[in-house]
């Protein structure tokens, strides 16, 4: 597992700085902390280590590729561009490793019944496969906006034993269904965990899987070494709650050479009003168990957000990312969907890789920044999913009805 | 504090709770407008309620459930901000001096600001805080300036609190809200069993007064745990009420807070 985090810079560990904590009824509070009391002693458990490790390189195939973009980077002509390919992991996208880490412990805790909330479905595939694979019991709220756009992975779920609650309140995307996995989870702890799927929520969540998701960082470090021998100079990442992002990160922060930048979606223009970059537009707020920021209005009311992304249609961050801006250690930037839909288009044409919308929205960055570089530096991207389920969506986009 | 005929007044809940067997009705804030809510909690101090807890609705609110988000979207449709609470306390204070807490989620307060918030219920007079989303682990800052301005924060213990108790309680100011039963806001036949053990846990370790809130619904039910506690809570049972926005509304009101303040005497 990763060392103790370099932003949590107050003594008190639930914090990093002025945000995070667990703001959330009293009704959890008594779960919450046994979560926290379990995810501390099995971290360092080599049983559960043995167990973790085994996982990942048996069932969810890491390490995931290093690949050198070789076509991108000279079509681009500027920095060397390697692609850090989560999309190749069992089930599609990066969230697997943070679901067996969280499932893992939910077993040994004695629980039997797993519930998630989704947003492009990637969390939701994942924690079904997983429950599929220990015996378990599981229940995925996703927003019915998204069951809509994402009907692919909708699918998906049922097909391996999940149970499915399209969420209908509020704006029915990923905030409301995080709303709804909460009130579900409020109403039976005794069996069920909750599998958080971003580095989102209260403590001891942003902490578990900014743990379970570092494996993207440590081996992308020592893959890097291994073939140029250096440090990256960049690392890019897309942004939603900000698991991928924080994984990805993780190996770097204390490396201050290496820049980081988070690719938050900036929907239709980070000024449209129609977008969800909360790390530029946002302010300080308490949402979903933490301290963070948000995107609200003047009293305080969530924001509803928009991003042709369901994976990144939030309107809040991960506190340790709030942080990393704070502190000016990690940069955050908007990519609107149009954008994002040219890296779709691109990297599809010059590399052979259907990538995630969501993963697109770095990729897109990378676009821009990579011909400002020198060939001797180099960028890791997260291609933190494949771009299967987005076909549709992105047809659609394009004004081609097609059904899937 | 605020004046009413000249008279500084400021309520102490601890007293109101010691008087009676509390009969704690909430409703929403600009359900459907402002004038239905000041109507209505003049028309339930009238008849028998002791402490009206008033909602300040959330654009996301986690604890409630379905009849209280209804209200929510009503009041939301009615334009409701946090400037609209204060206002209808204003124009109620000019009717009744009865007690007044909040509910609210945490982020309004934060964003009002902490001090900004609490000093305009001390001029308002309203008593205390609820709010579900702030357990004691993140309760201090908060706690500290509402102290200052004389407004209890009012604490929250669960099914599940379990060792938890004995350290909420001991911290407690104001009152202690009971939920009876896991989950959400709503209508219930079951309370949680352990209830009576939970209350004599609180009363092992402190006076202040303990409310039962979620679920309760009919006189029966008042009178069974207002056996148990001091006070009860009730909620969505008069919000559907509310929404049903039956033209009598206010005699239905009156009829139903008799009803339980009788079954709780
Ligand atoms: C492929 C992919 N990438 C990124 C995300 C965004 O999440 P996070 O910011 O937690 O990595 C999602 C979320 O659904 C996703 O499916």
């Amino acid at each position: 597992m990763s060392e103790r985090l370099t932003t949590a810079q107050t003594t008190d560990d639930r914090y990093y700085g002025q945000f995070g904590g667990q703001f959330i009824p009293e009704t959890l509070m008594t779960e919450l902390q046994a979560v926290a009391k379990a995810y501390h002693r099995y971290r360092q458990d080599p049983d559960f280590l043995h167990d973790l490790h085994t996982l990942l390189h048996d069932y969810a195939n890491r390490p995931s590729l290093l690949y050198y973009a070789e076509r991108m980077t000279k079509d681009l002509g500027g920095a060397k561009i390697y692609l850090k390919r989560e999309d190749l992991n069992h089930t599609g996208a990066h969230k697997i490793n943070n679901v067996i880490g969280q499932a893992l412990i939910a077993k040994r805790m004695g629980k039997t019944r797993l519930i998630a909330e989704t947003g492009a479905g990637q969390h939701g595939v994942a924690t079904a496969t997983i429950a599929a694979l220990f015996g378990m019991d599981c229940e995925v709220y996703m927003g019915k906006l998204d069951t809509d756009r994402q009907r692919l992975n909708v699918y998906r779920m049922e097909l391996l034993g999940a149970k499915v609650h399209p969420v209908t309140t509020g704006s029915m995307v990923l905030k409301d269904a995080v709303n709804a996995a909460l009130q579900a989870w409020t109403q039976r702890v005794d069996d069920t965990f909750y599998v958080m799927g971003s580095a989102v929520g209260p403590y001891p969540f942003p902490q578990m899987v900014h743990d379970f998701q570092s494996v993207i960082s440590r081996e992308s470090k020592a893959q890097l070494q291994a073939v140029e021998h250096h440090l990256p100079d960049m690392v890019v990442a897309c942004v939603g709650g900000g698991s991928n992002a924080i994984g990805s990160f993780a190996q770097y922060i204390d490396d201050p050479s290496v820049q980081l930048i988070g690719c938050e979606a900036a929907g239709k223009g980070v000024n449209t009003g129609q977008t969800a970059a909360t790390i530029e537009k946002g302010t300080p707020g308490i949402f979903h168990g933490m301290k963070s920021l948000f995107l609200q209005n003047d009293d305080g009311q969530i924001d509803q957000v928009y991003s042709i992304s369901a994976g990144l249609d939030y309107p809040g961050v991960g506190p340790e990312h709030a942080q990393l801006a704070a502190l000016k250690r990690a940069t955050y930037v908007g990519i609107t969907d149009e954008e994002a839909v040219q890296a779709f288009e691109y990297i599809a044409k010059t590399e052979g890789i259907i990538a995630a919308i969501e993963s697109c929205h770095a990729l897109a960055y990378v676009m821009k920044v990579a011909p400002t570089m020198r060939p001797d530096q180099t960028i890791i991207c997260t291609l933190s999913g494949r771009g299967d389920k987005d076909v549709a969506a992105i047809a659609r986009y394009r004004g081609t009805d097609l059904h899937d | 504090m605020h004046a009413i005929g000249g008279l500084i007044y400021m309520t102490n809940l601890k007293a109101v709770f010691d008087q009676q067997k509390v009969f704690m009705p909430f409703i929403v804030a600009d359900d459907p407008d402002v004038e239905t809510t000041v109507k209505s909690i003049v028309t339930l101090a009238e008849n028998g309620a002791d402490v009206v807890e008033l909602g300040l609705p959330f654009s996301d609110p986690v604890a409630d459930g379905p009849v209280i988000q209804a209200a929510d979207l009503r009041a939301f449709k009615a334009g409701v901000k946090t400037a609209t609470v204060f206002e209808i306390v204003e124009q109620v204070r000019t009717q009744t001096a009865v007690p007044i807490v909040l509910l609210t989620y945490v982020n309004l307060v934060y964003k009002y600001g902490y001090d900004a918030f609490c000093q305009r219920c001390q001029q308002l007079d309203i008593s205390g805080l609820v709010i579900p989303d702030l357990p004691l682990e993140e309760n201090a800052e908060l706690k500290a300036i509402a102290t200052k301005h004389h407004v209890a924060l009012v604490p929250l213990i669960a099914p599940t609190s379990g060792k938890r108790i004995t350290k909420i309680a001991a911290q407690a100011t104001g009152f202690i809200y009971v939920v009876s039963a896991m989950g959400v806001t709503g209508q219930r036949e079951q309370f949680s069993k352990q209830l009576a053990t939970t209350i004599a846990q609180i009363r092992a370790v402190t006076t202040v007064p303990v409310a039962i809130g979620f679920g309760i619904h009919s006189p029966q039910q008042a009178h069974e745990l207002g056996q148990l506690a001091d006070g009860i809570i009730i909620g969505s049972a008069i919000v559907k009420l509310m929404a049903a926005q039956p033209v009598d509304l206010q005699a239905q009101l009156a009829n139903y807070a008799q009803s339980i303040k009788q079954a709780l005497s």
